[in-house]
């Protein structure tokens, strides 16, 4: 199937987690031929360790454990014909010619696709405190790999920074895990994720603590403990609050950032949108970027829920396919409806955020359907 | 406050109270849920109509009481483990507290579980009644606990673990 | 550490592998990263940084960043999150940035 020269392809897509996963199904449902590359032995990239039920409606299979949608959509990507996947193959470069190399198992593979879609997805965020770089100061998804992809006890006893989803969502499953949490330390005023982990994490008896941060960590070779304390209503911290907080692993859940190297290698602009989370690629309403024939899904546009990266990844592999001149009497509607889904999925109060980056965007160049929501003032 | 501690108050649990009319007929639903979110399985889940939401999917639930009939299917489907089962007419005694669980060990039917109120407080030792599956790919468990009836409205999950026989 | 009992989650551990750390041997079984492997085993002090010589674990787990190199069979530089132990697989920590040829 792929050869030592340069190998052809319709449609290239970047990354197997749900955003490229779901681009391939939809793509390659309009006929489209598409080359999947994933970096890790498996697809379904972070899918593989939400053991919670997802959000959202039923068209983006709410109510379904995060787990067994990666299970499904892998199995419906491994059967169909249209779909060729390459694992255990990093994307490491996008070159002039609009060639992409590709190392898999120490080979170098040459890939010349026609239309590429850049799903890369994002990196956790660090923090800045004394004892950071201890052993057991880790990214709450690093732990969330250990217990639910490895089955390994990440730690004893833990301090959450940070209350944003993955932070409420990481304590639950520390808890299921058998992990004591000390607390879940939040420096703004409010909880930053869904209220209802909140409330479920707090009745198990974990506390959620707002206004709060974390001072430093300490241990010889190793975390041994933390230092939390209170900050005012500027956020400054309040002498004399000071408590030592006893846990073998600090998590940080303090927010992602879009992965855009392979972005910033295809020439496509970029822009740092706080309210997207860092550097993201301008789109057009198919999440086209500057770069003809690249489009992105998923986190890289700013980062979201993974039912909003499923249904981008659906927009963006209907696009790339119709651009080939697949599908063109479906494309339209199926689009539409993706279109639709994502303007649901972000009518809430919690989808303001996400609506002002992509407004911000749009003012660089960008065209994506920032509606504005009932919400906004 | 529910926005800084993830503890709803005593104002935000009036809200979805069902009436005392409809809690003297036998179980009902509570559903937990305060804060207008992209989600919607508990309306599909409800094949009486009685959850509705108003304008779309980030819209509050909400509850027709007399549709309701206490079936407990939307607990199961809840992501946010936000619905709870009441029935206030179990015995002259006991409420029937029903809770969806996540955590091991399971207890098991006629063991006394530590119960737990929404800050996570103990607040005494509850006969466990009955220990539901929601199925191989749900695997949330429902736990129905007997609990007095001045507690039902308090009491809303179990310590995993702490169990005794009697 | 491994989990046992878990809600959610069976966890498959069929086959054995045994490895080398730093000459210690480690057992670990075939779906797990190095990374997991040695956490399991109560190691998670991967390396030293270059220059202030500071204990260094994992960060992201995932691939991202490079908070957990160490020397895979004499190849430096690996992300030890990311790559799975063989049977016989020899890890060490890296000391310095790694060189390319060694002979």
């Amino acid at each position: 199937m792929i050869n030592p020269g340069i190998n052809n392809a319709e449609i290239l897509i970047i990354g197997g987690g749900p955003a490229g996963l779901c681009a391939a199904k939809a793509a390659a449902e309009l006929g489209a031929h598409v080359i999947i590359c994933e970096r890790d032995r498996f697809l379904g990239g972070q899918l593989v360790k939400q053991t919670h039920k997802f959000f959202g409606s039923e068209k983006q299979s709410a109510g379904k454990r995060g787990i067994w949608i990666g299970e499904n959509l892998t199995k419906e990507i491994e059967e169909n014909e249209n779909i060729v996947v390459l694992k255990n193959a990093a994307v490491v470069g996008y070159y002039e010619d609009g060639v992409v190399g590709v190392m898999q198992n120490n080979t170098f593979i040459k890939i010349k696709p026609e239309k590429t879609i850049i799903a890369t997805g994002a990196a956790e965020k660090f923090l800045v405190f004394p004892g950071n770089s201890l052993p057991g100061v880790y990214g709450a998804g690093a732990v969330q790999t250990l217990m639910n992809v490895s089955g390994v006890k990440p730690a004893n006893r833990v301090l959450m920074v940070g209350s944003g989803n993955i932070g409420l969502i990481v304590a639950y499953q520390l808890k299921q895990a058998g992990v004591e949490i000390a607390a879940v330390v939040e420096a703004a005023p409010q909880v930053g994720g869904f209220l209802v982990h909140a409330s479920k994490i707090r009745r198990g008896g974990i506390p959620v603590l707002t206004r709060h941060t974390i001072v430093k960590a300490y241990g010889k070779d190793q975390v041994e403990g933390a230092v939390i304390c209170k900050l005012d209503e500027t956020g400054n911290p309040i002498p004399g609050t000071e408590q030592d907080i006893e846990c073998d692993v600090i998590c940080l859940a303090v927010g992602l950032t879009p992965l855009t190297e392979i972005c910033a290698q295809a020439e496509c602009d970029l822009k740092y949108i706080k309210e997207l989370s860092g550097h993201v690629p301008i789109v057009d309403e198919n999440l086209q970027t500057t770069t003809n024939g690249v489009y992105v899904a998923g986190d890289i546009t700013g980062v979201e829920e993974a039912s909003s990266a499923m249904v981008e990844g659906r927009l963006a592999g209907y696009a790339a396919a119709e651009s080939l001149n697949y599908g063109l009497e479906k494309a339209p509607a199926l689009k539409e409806e993706a279109r639709e889904e994502l303007r649901e999925l972000r009518a809430g109060p919690m989808g303001l955020t996400i609506l002002k980056g992509m407004e911000k965007l749009n003012a660089e160049g960008g065209h994506v359907h920032a509606n504005l929501n009932r919400y906004s003032e | 406050m529910l926005i800084s501690t993830g503890i709803p108050s005593k104002e935000d649990i009036e809200k979805i109270m069902p009436p005392a009319e409809r809690l003297s007929k036998g179980s009902v639903v509570m559903i937990e849920c305060f804060q207008e979110i992209a989600c919607n399985p508990c309306v599909a889940a409800c094949k009486f109509g009685a959850i509705t939401m108003e304008k779309d999917m980030n819209s509050l639930p909400e509850v027709d009481f007399d549709k309701c009939t206490g079936c407990n299917v939307c607990l199961f489907k809840c992501p946010g483990l936000a619905i709870f089962i009441i029935d206030q007419t179990f015995s002259d005694e006991f409420s029937l507290v029903k809770i969806p669980f996540e955590y091991r060990p399971l207890p098991k039917v006629g063991q006394y579980a530590c119960g737990l109120d929404r800050e996570g407080k103990e607040r005494g030792w509850f006969k466990v009644n009955r220990v539901t599956s929601g199925g191989k790919r749900n695997m949330t468990y429902m736990i129905s606990l007997e609990v007095p009836h001045d507690l039902s409205m308090e009491i809303r999950n179990i310590q995993e673990g702490a169990y005794r026989d009697a | 550490m491994r989990i046992k009992d878990h809600p959610i989650l069976d966890f498959e551990r069929n086959e054995k592998i045994t490895f080398t750390y730093n000459g210690q041997s480690i057992e670990a079984y075939a779906n797990e990263s190095i990374a997991a492997a040695l956490h399991a085993s109560g190691i998670r002090v991967f390396g030293h940084g270059v220059k202030l010589h500071q204990p260094r674990g994992l960060f992201c787990a995932i691939g991202n960043c490079s908070s957990c190199f160490m020397t895979v069979d004499g190849v430096p530089n690996v992300r030890i999150c990311t790559t799975y132990p063989e049977e016989g697989m020899v890890v060490e920590e890296q000391v310095g940035r790694g060189v390319a040829w060694s002979d």
